[in-house]
This record gives structure tokens, C-alpha cells and sequence, in this order.
């Protein structure tokens, strides 16, 4: 009955975390093609969509530490030690890479994007690398 | 750390999901713990203290202390 309670509890928090997920990224969408493609450029619908997207980003955070905190010990430990490697490699790889675009030894500046794509793919590779070490 | 967590749970005829289910964690962290890969946090210590009724102290060995003993 326990084992229930706690996996089920965990099941509730991820689709709660995956559903706020969805709705900042969907939001993000909206506040760059809206103006575009839906309201033609009105400063005042790209401010609210803008809002929107940064309170969906808070608690969509919010709900990340829920989650976290609804976990098992050894489970956050697997995190923390994802979350660290994906932040410091996300911070050492950027600032390195700012630094050769800066000193002109490349030639191509990227996009913040690719950025955040670095770090989310470390993420989910040190995830699975943890996992695996305390299989 | 060393701990005695098998043994215990061998005598008390339980599986790891079913030492996993009282203290509420997953069956992957007892497993780890019972490897020694991981060792527990003072709460999820003191739980498995109360379920094998023993002090802790009966259940993990810190070889350190040990050794500066």
C-alpha cells in the first residue's frame, strides 16, 4: 500500500511537471511566432505573452523542486549529480566558446538556443549514466 | 559504509521490493545500498532502523571510525 502511495505520488508529480513543462514551452512558442503570425506585431499582446510565458516559467520551477523533492535519496542523488555536470558543462562550454568567438579564433556566433540544448542533452546523458552506475 | 542490510533482510524473509515498499524508496536504491554503493540519508537510516528494530549502529558499520578506534 505504501509502495503505491509513494509511485503513485512520484507518477502524479512527473505529469504534473511534464504538463507545466508543456505549457512554458508552448508559451515560449506563442511569445516568438505570435507576434509574427497571430497579432502583427502589437507591443502590448507581445508583452502579455511575454508575462504569460515567464509566470508559466515559475511555476513550472516551482513544480521542478515538487518534484525533486518527492524523490527517493538515492534518486536525488542521481539528479543533483546530473543537474551539477549539466550546469557546469553548460557554463565552462559556453564561456569557452564566447571566449574563442571573442578572441576571433571562430567566426560563427550561435544561437542562446544551442546553449540550452547543450545543456538539457548532458542532462539527460548524465541521467542515464546514473542510473546505470546505481543499477 | 558497510552495512548488514541483506543479512537482515534475508532474515526476515523479504524481498528488495518488499524492504523497498516499507521504507518507501525504490527497489534500485536499497539494492544500491545493500552493494554499498550508496549509503543512506540519516532519516532513511533511522526508518530502517525502526522497521529491523536495531540501532543503527547494528545495521551500518563506518569502517573509519573503526579503524581510529
Amino acid at each position: 500500500m505504501k509502495e503505491i502511495t509513494w509511485k503513485t505520488q512520484i507518477k502524479k508529480n512527473t505529469k504534473k511537471l511534464a504538463i507545466w513543462t508543456f505549457l512554458w514551452t508552448s508559451s515560449m512558442a506563442l511569445a516568438v511566432y505570435g507576434p509574427k503570425l497571430i497579432w502583427a506585431e502589437n507591443v502590448a499582446l507581445t508583452i502579455i505573452a511575454v508575462i504569460i510565458n515567464a509566470l508559466l516559467g515559475v511555476g513550472m520551477i516551482l513544480m521542478n523542486i515538487k518534484y525533486l523533492n518527492s524523490l527517493d535519496d538515492l534518486q536525488k542523488k542521481i539528479q543533483l549529480e546530473a543537474m551539477g555536470i549539466a550546469l557546469g558543462a553548460g557554463v565552462v562550454g559556453g564561456l569557452s566558446y564566447s571566449l574563442l568567438y571573442e578572441t576571433h579564433l571562430i567566426t560563427k556566433d550561435v544561437e542562446i538556443s544551442f546553449l540550452v540544448i547543450f545543456i538539457s542533452v548532458t542532462y539527460l546523458v548524465s541521467i542515464l549514466i546514473g542510473q546505470k552506475r546505481y543499477k | 559504509m558497510k552495512n548488514r542490510l541483506k543479512v537482515l533482510r534475508a532474515e526476515r524473509d523479504m524481498t528488495q521490493a518488499d524492504l523497498a515498499n516499507e521504507l518507501s524508496v525504490s527497489r534500485q536504491t536499497i539494492n544500491a545500498i545493500e552493494k554499498g554503493k550508496f549509503d543512506p540519508s540519516l532519516p532513511l537510516a533511522f526508518k530502517m532502523s525502526k522497521l529491523f528494530q536495531l540501532p543503527i549502529e547494528l545495521i551500518f558499520e563506518n569502517e573509519e571510525i573503526k579503524k581510529s578506534i
